[in-house]
């Protein structure tokens, strides 16, 4: 299996060769931030593009089609627009914390997006704590969110907020969990390491039923904690008209609508990391020439297929259920959710002090 | 582009220097145009009957999303056209002027079917604007009563041309100081 | 022609209550009238909902500066509506109404539009924004009989109040709601309409009647072929005619065509509104089919002009029997499909099941017909009350449910689209053969009187109350609208749900705004 790792340590060492140490840090973290933005707004596009197929296909209709091949650069057409696109700026609203809410919400999702594996030494931050520092990154998301609702000086978007506040910090605690319940099996939290763990099975395998579990949990719980439906309740379109971004023109509203879809991708990207071994091809234990061939495939090509599988499923739910109610949201949570993974998570600790996984 | 004489090079370069097209900011114009045209998020809108053949150009068998106008925002601030569809009243007027003022620049009206270009069979009525043209600028309109789906389609495809055609750098385009 | 009974004004909240205490607790219609020289008034139809029995009362003042009459809205609840309708139309007062502001027209409109003496000049095109005043103001007797003006406060300063609509993606149109909030949960809420009202009433009384055909078919957009048939069915009523077998036949396919469309934009609009998109592509792609049987008949998908006075516009397309079979048997085990897709969902029915109760009394009182109505127990299927066109030959079950939530509405529409396809079934293979129109005059003059006929339009009893003078206009039409007494419910229902519920039940009642405005 390829390691990108190679690329980036020939890149590190031809640049100390020719500068001093600092600068070539420099040059590199530059360089990195300007690779993971531009991938950053790749993703967002195919998100974008694939959500309106999808959707599309769920209703038995075309989607885009006319702009370009099968509609392909129609994502070019609306960022063109998005830039160009007056900013109003709203009268009686909090002018810096209305202008500030969209940039800490994409902040955090570029945050959290650097944490990604994507491929065998194609990780950005990869450090001892990776998937601590990946859940409260996220998590300040919320934060932005709450300043648009209450920076822009309407109601819509005051109740919007304070919904996404409530169900994002709550859903935050079973996401979190059902993490946790794989950590206990790889007594890792670093993200390659997790990765490197699944050589011999994915944990969704390895863990069996309480991997299972967490990870279904998960998929529900992130899926709220993007505000994705059918807990779209903070923007809820038939109801709160758009919800705390209703204020939102031209590009703030543009950057908010990015980071829906790439926070989606994010989640997805997690549940690949931790349940379904990330970059780490299908081996079948026995199966020798099965594995290699496997091993042949790229591992971004691997860890995309899975992401947007991933993707694919929470789509799928989102275009097939209604939407939930506030207090219905929060009891799933609280009386269900929390103690489901709470239990599995002791589940799970047995499993593991008495060795009863694979 | 093949020059067949000087004279036609000529005139084209006067033409140019005339309307002040620069050759860069020119194509630039194109490719913005290029954008906007192909992505008008129409703002979910409509008083009465037309209102349902709207939905309907969206639904499956029409599906206006082919075209780029995808999303339909339920917030003006995101919206880049309004698709008057249906008869605006007295009481109405107020608000749809109001919608308006807060979207954001470009933004484009249409108007659907008879009531919202001329008052339609309410022409006579007390309480019915009779055309919408008296209250906001109007790009396309539509008529019909109401105008068949295709009908639609065809008024969208009018204004995305319609939208290809301005300039974004030029003078026409820039803001001039609102007649009221 | 309606027998009515003239009461004295002063008497007439008596009256009323004698009537509501033998029986008569459902308030069909309430017309407001101006007989000119005679004076301002209103007539009230009544009908006893266990006798179909119907009773048509009127009372009048000749005051015509300050008309006041008595309220009845502390009877039938419904009247608290209509009540204030008439004060917009014409300017009469009603004492004992707890809310007496204009329901349609803007607050700072000059006059009443249904006077027969108004000026259309006197409300040219104001593009100020209105403002909505917090306050309303009503009057009261006092005991030693003086008559007080008193204001009373809608909402408190410190009320979290927001606005819905009157653009807002679930209103189904232009309709607003004030509704105060505490946290999530609607405390109070207050009906703004008006925003799409069109005057069609006026309009109708300089136009002949075959023109005022016309205007009916846009009142519900929805329910276009039962409009037009209710005023066909007045206006025939009227002057006498009887129409042929085969246009009874095709009217009544043509009705229950209507109503399955209406019925499948409902589920469309109800599945869009709590959040599943998809079932609402399903349910406009099944309703194309519709259209497009509609289309091949009449030439129109929307406002189709098919019912004339006396018959037909044209005759049905040579493919029609066909085409409607291929969609009944098409349309059947769609049915199933949406209820795999959406009745089924676990978070649909944990949103709708025991949510905006109304009870049967309520609706009763409010005349909330159709099925609302039906949701709530109470058999109120025009149809099977007063059978008009083929109804009393064809077999079909009235679908009642006693629960009165959104789910049951919801279910009473999902289970009527069987029925009508059931009708349609009976009837498709037996049209008789026929003359489409009976000859008429050129001019049509209807006799004297007033006459009321009501067919069961798409969301309840849609009725027509007509007025004539011996001429060839109206002199006051009166369109029953279906929607009004669903949206005088809507406070009932929505006190101390949630938002999202707010959203269901308007989902759910199924109103249609061009409906209540007219």
């Amino acid at each position: 299996m390829f390691d990108f790792g190679i690329i980036t340590s020939w890149i590190h060492e031809f640049l100390t060769s020719y500068l001093p140490l600092g600068l070539a840090t420099f040059l590199e973290c530059v360089l990195v931030g300007v690779c993971i933005i531009l991938l950053y707004v790749v993703i967002a596009v195919i998100m974008i593009y694939m959500e309106r197929k999808v959707c599309a296909a769920f209703q038995c209709r075309l989607g885009p089609n006319r702009v370009g091949p099968w509609g392909t650069i129609q994502l070019i057409c609306d960022m063109i627009k998005m830039l160009t696109k007056e900013i109003i700026s709203v009268r009686k609203s909090d002018k810096f914390l209305y202008n500030l809410a969209p940039f800490i919400v994409i902040l955090a999702s570029v945050m959290a997006f650097s944490c990604l594996p994507f491929g065998r030494g194609m990780s950005v931050l990869d450090f001892n704590v990776g998937v601590f520092f990946l859940m409260a990154s996220s998590s300040i998301g919320v934060v932005g969110i709450l300043l648009a609702g209450w920076g822009s000086n309407n109601k819509y978007s005051l109740i919007g907020a304070m919904r996404s506040g409530a169900q994002m910090i709550s859903y935050e605690l079973s996401a979190s969990l059902s993490l946790l319940t794989i950590i206990v099996l790889t007594d890792t939290m670093q993200f390659s390491e997790i990765v490197m763990r699944q050589q011999d099975g994915w944990f969704i395998f390895k863990g069996h039923i309480p991997a299972v579990i967490a990870f279904v949990v998960y998929l529900i719980a992130g899926n709220a904690e993007v505000n994705r439906g059918p807990f779209d309740l903070p923007e809820a379109e038939s109801e709160l008209t758009a919800g705390y971004h209703t204020e939102y023109s031209g590009m703030h509203f543009g950057l908010f609508y990015v980071a829906e879809f790439v926070n989606l991708f994010i989640i997805a990207g997690v549940a690949t990391t931790i349940f379904l071994g990330g970059w780490m091809p299908l081996h079948v234990s026995g199966l020798d020439g099965f594995n290699h061939i496997m091993d042949l495939i790229p591992g971004f090509i691997w860890f995309f297929g899975k992401a947007f599988f991933v993707v694919w499923l929470l789509m799928w739910m989102k275009w097939t259920f209604p939407r939930l109610r506030i207090d219905q949201i929060l009891t799933l949570e609280w009386r269900y959710l929390i103690p489901i993974s709470l239990v599995n998570l002791l589940v799970m600790v047995i499993v593991v002090v008495f060795k009863l996984h694979f | 582009m093949e020059i067949k004489n000087k004279e036609y090079l000529d005139d084209m370069v006067r033409q140019l220097n005339e309307s002040g097209t620069k050759v860069f900011v020119g194509c630039l114009d194109e490719f913005i145009n290029w954008g906007r045209g192909n992505s008008i998020w129409p703002l979910t809108f409509a008083t009465s009957c037309c209102g349902i053949e709207y939905m309907a150009v969206g639904a499956a068998r029409y599906d206006f999303a082919r075209f780029g106008f995808e999303v339909t925002r339920a917030s003006p601030r995101q919206a880049d056209m309004i698709m008057v569809a249906g008869t605006i009243t007295h009481k109405m007027a107020p608000v749809l002027r109001r919608l308006y003022d807060q979207m954001a620049d470009p933004k484009y009206v249409i108007a659907v079917g008879g009531c919202a270009i001329s008052g339609g069979p309410f022409k006579k009525s007390y309480h019915v604007v009779n055309g919408i043209d008296q209250i906001l600028p109007v790009d396309v309109f539509i008529p019909g009563c109401p105008p068949r789906p295709e009908a639609l389609l065809y008024g969208m495809m009018q204004l995305q041309k319609k939208v290809k055609v301005q300039k974004f750098f030029g003078d026409v385009n820039r803001k001039t100081d609102k007649e009221e | 022609m309606d027998n009515i009974i003239t009461i004295d004004k002063y008497d007439f909240h008596d009256v009323a209550l004698e009537y509501k205490e033998q029986g008569y607790d459902f308030l069909r219609c309430l017309t407001g009238m101006d007989w000119g020289e005679d004076g301002l008034g209103a007539v009230y139809h009544l009908e006893n909902t266990l006798t179909q029995e119907n009773v048509v009362l009127k009372t009048k003042t000749t005051e015509l500066s300050d008309p006041i009459l008595l309220s009845v809205c502390d009877i039938w609840k419904g009247a608290e509506f209509y009540e204030r309708e008439i004060f917009d139309y014409f300017g009469i007062r009603f004492l004992g109404h707890p809310d007496m502001r204009r329901l349609f027209l803007r607050e700072d409109w000059v006059g009443h539009p249904l006077r027969k003496d108004y000026d259309f000049s006197l409300n040219p095109l104001r593009m100020t924004n209105e403002v909505t005043a917090d306050m309303t103001q009503n009057i009261e007797v006092l005991k030693d009989g003086s008559v007080i003006k008193k204001r009373e406060v809608l909402f408190d300063e410190d009320e979290y109040v927001i606005n819905i609509g009157p653009q807002h993606p679930a209103t189904h149109g232009v309709l607003r709601f004030r509704v105060s909030l505490e946290g999530e949960t609607i405390k109070k809420l207050d009906v703004h309409c008006g925003y799409i009202h069109r005057g069609i009433e006026k309009m109708c009384e300089s136009l002949t009647y075959p023109q005022t055909l016309a205007l009916s078919d846009r009142l519900d957009y929805l329910a276009a072929h039962h409009n037009r048939h209710a005023l066909c069915m007045c206006i025939e009523k009227a002057m006498g005619i009887e129409v042929s077998e085969r246009v009874q036949y095709i009217r009544t396919i043509m009705d229950e065509l209507q109503r399955i469309d209406s019925h499948l934009l409902f589920y469309s609009c109800a599945c869009m509104d709590l959040g599943a998109l998809t079932a609402f592509f399903y349910g406009f792609r099944d309703r194309e089919k519709i259209l497009d049987i509609f289309e091949a008949t009449t030439g129109g998908r929307l406002i189709q002009n098919y019912y004339t006075i006396g018959g037909l516009q044209a005759d049905i397309a040579p493919d029609f029997v066909q085409k409607v079979k291929e969609f009944i048997t098409y349309m059947r085990p769609t049915l199933k499909e949406y209820h795999d897709v959406f009745t089924g969902n676990v978070i649909m029915q944990g949103r709708t099941k025991g949510v905006g109760v109304l009870s049967k009394e309520d609706a009763v009182s409010f005349g909330a017909t159709g099925g609302t109505g039906r949701a709530s127990g109470w058999a109120c299927d025009v149809r099977k009350r007063h059978p008009y066109a083929v109804y009393d030959i064809v077999q079909f079950d009235e679908i009642l449910y006693t629960e009165g939530d959104c789910f049951s509405r919801y279910m009473v529409r999902m289970k009527e689209i069987e029925q009508s396809l059931n009708i349609i079934e009976q009837l498709i293979d037996n049209i008789p053969d026929g003359e489409i129109q009976v000859k008429m005059k050129p001019i049509i003059k209807v006799p004297e009187g007033s006459y009321y006929a009501a067919v069961e339009g798409s969301r309840g009893e849609f009725g027509v109350y007509l007025e004539s003078r011996g001429d060839k206009f109206p002199y006051r039409l009166k369109f029953r609208s279906s929607g009004l007494p669903l949206v005088a419910a809507m406070d009932t229902l929505c006190r101390d749900a949630k938002i999202a519920d707010l959203i269901a039940i308007g989902a759910t009642v199924d109103y249609v705004v061009p409906d209540i405005d007219r």
